[in-house]
């Protein structure tokens, strides 16, 4: 689980990051999918328990938070510069795997990706690293009772292909997985007092370091607002736009 | 000297589009190409891949390579890759290549960037461009150790014939069933032959303007007059309102497109919105708040209804096209 910006957020960068004053930090979307999908498992089994890992700063803890009050049970937090600010995705997967391996676990979720750097890449790595399948793109999950194999759906392109696996295996969440919960006044004041475990990545036995190297950030040029077609009616605003695709764009 | 090795990715029998526009831009960055085709039935394929400039194509073939799994495919282009030892590997980011392409970082301990939008060549460094906060800014980015992993968002480059020599090497992988713990049961594909979203050269977009799921059937038409090439789109008002399926959402926690065309119909452009779908080459918005957000991006604007103007639009269009 990643605390990221929200989306409303306006990015500014500055060097090789982002400038943070003033962002609202929250539980990545996709991320949600994740939490909440561990969460339902559990019920319908009636059984288990949902640990959320996550790798961040001090601020993380607050979405950490949030997890444990929709419903999660313990949590690790991985707190450690040298890895977090790094934005990469096999340093993040190494921690992330390492503090996964000792658990007693059936299933890994995570969102399919982090909506701040969109990456995309560390569900596939922890579950190479973990050294068992890795379902990316999950939209529905049918686990076996006796929790031997899932049956799942994912998204391809054009479509959708349904997939066993053996269990353990590590999902990544897709939109349409289910509808995450929102977090019950009675859910926060329990999840104050759920355990929280902080480590670093020497804790982990992890110093690989990152893989990648952001040299630079950049906004994208900005864009101008173009025209506005004139026309006495739509019919006549259609005509004339259909004239600037085919004559100025060549797209017809 | 050890160059690029390219994973060329087969669906419905034929190499994919993307896989070609990598190819050929590995051939521009200079030095060795290679490519690695995995599949069934697709040795055939291979001097198509040649005539966008790989010099040498790797091909896995057998039946066990029908459908994509990733730990079969994994298992075989991780040991094309420990025999060919490129210094840069590159796949097109579709579904497929970017489930493939980090697996394979992590087997090999990469540095792996994904969703390229540009690379450039810095010494024996690829400098790869790629958007973050789904292009609300974007990041330069370098592996700090070879191979350097890199998958690159369809349609960033063009695909242009510059033939390499074109070897074809069959290899022959030793697959370790054991370690394969995933069956596809059944795909699921839809009928049309649209192009997926991120891939497609033409996107007919809907929002909350669309008012219901029955209208978006005109936004249909009008994809399928400009070609194979068009698809429809999304905004997440209209996904959320049930109208279209999650696959179509452009924008944050959908999908990030690139067109050469957007036509955004009845679409306010939340920031979110317009993050997914910023880098379109020309943008039309159809809308009939002259105040919506969409206008200050848009390269064409038109403010009206667009149940009047999308009709007339068609009508138009057939009317050019003859």
């Amino acid at each position: 689980m990643k605390q990221v910006p929200d989306t409303e957020t306006l990015i500014k960068v500055a060097g090789a990051g982002i400038v943070t004053d003033g962002i609202k930090w929250v539980m990545s979307s996709f991320d949600e999918f994740a939490v909440e999908e561990a969460l339902q498992q559990k019920e319908k089994m009636k059984a288990g328990a949902v640990t959320i890992v996550s790798l961040g700063p001090d601020r993380a803890i607050e979405a950490i938070r949030t997890g444990l009050a929709m419903g999660a049970d313990t949590a690790i937090h991985i707190n450690d510069s040298a890895y977090y600010g790094t934005a990469d995705p096999f340093a993040t997967a190494a921690v992330l795997a390492a503090a996964i391996k000792d658990l007693d676990y059936d299933c890994v979720f995570l969102g399919k990706q982090a909506i701040d750097d969109d990456s995309g890449q560390v569900p596939a790595m922890v579950g190479e690293l973990l050294g068992i399948p890795v379902i990316t793109q999950v939209i529905k999950l049918e686990v076996a009772a006796d929790k031997s194999k899932a049956t799942v759906t994912r998204e391809v392109e054009g479509g959708h292909a349904i997939l066993e696996v053996a269990l353990p295996a590590v999902f990544s969440a897709q939109k349409g997985l289910n509808e995450p919960r929102y977090a019950s006044l009675p859910g926060i004041m329990k999840a104050k007092k759920k355990p929280v475990d902080v480590k670093t990545a020497a804790d982990l036995g992890i110093d690989a370091g990152p893989a990648t190297t952001i040299k630079e950030m950049s906004l994208p040029p900005a864009r101008q607002a173009g025209k506005i077609i004139a026309g006495d009616d739509a019919a006549a605003k259609a005509a004339a736009l259909a004239k600037a695709l085919h004559e100025e764009v060549k797209i017809i | 000297m050890p160059g690029t090795l390219i994973y060329a990715e087969v669906q419905k029998g034929e190499i994919k589009k993307g896989s070609f526009e990598v190819t050929s831009k590995a051939k521009e960055l200079g030095g060795e190409v290679a490519a690695c085709i995995i599949g069934s039935g697709v040795e055939a394929l291979a001097p198509e891949l040649a005539k966008y400039g790989a010099d040498k194509i790797y091909v896995v073939d057998g039946p066990e390579y029908e459908n994509y799994v990733p730990e079969a495919f994994v298992q075989a282009f991780a040991q094309v890759a420990a025999q060919v030892n490129p210094s840069v590997i590159l796949a097109s980011a579709t579904a497929q290549g970017k489930d493939l392409t980090p697996a394979i970082a992590a087997r090999l301990k990469a540095g792996a960037i994904s969703d390229c939008v540009d690379l450039t060549k810095d010494g024996d460094k690829v400098v790869a461009k790629r958007p973050m906060y789904a292009g609300k800014a974007y990041a330069l980015v370098v592996a700090n150790a070879d191979p350097q992993v890199i998958s690159v968002r369809p349609n960033s480059f063009t695909a242009t014939e510059n033939a390499g020599a074109g070897a074809v090497e069959k290899v022959a992988v030793s697959l370790d069933t054991a370690k394969i713990k995933t069956t596809v049961k059944s795909l699921e594909l839809a009928e049309s032959d649209e192009p997926d979203q991120t891939e497609a050269e033409i996107i007919v977009s809907g929002g909350r303007g669309m008012k219901g799921p029955e209208n978006f059937a005109m936004l249909e038409e009008l994809a399928k007059l400009f070609g194979p090439t068009a698809t429809t789109g999304a905004s997440r008002a209209a996904v959320d309102a049930g109208w279209r399926e999650h696959s179509y959402q452009v924008g944050q926690t959908g999908k990030t497109v690139s067109p050469n065309l957007y036509i955004a119909c009845g679409i306010s452009g939340a920031i979110q919105h317009m993050a997914g779908m910023g880098t379109s080459k020309v943008i039309v918005a159809i809308n009939k708040d002259a105040e919506a957000p969409i206008f200050t991006k848009a390269d064409y604007g038109v403010v009206d209804d667009l149940f009047n103007v999308v009709p007339a639009l068609i009508n138009e269009i057939k009317k050019v096209k003859g």
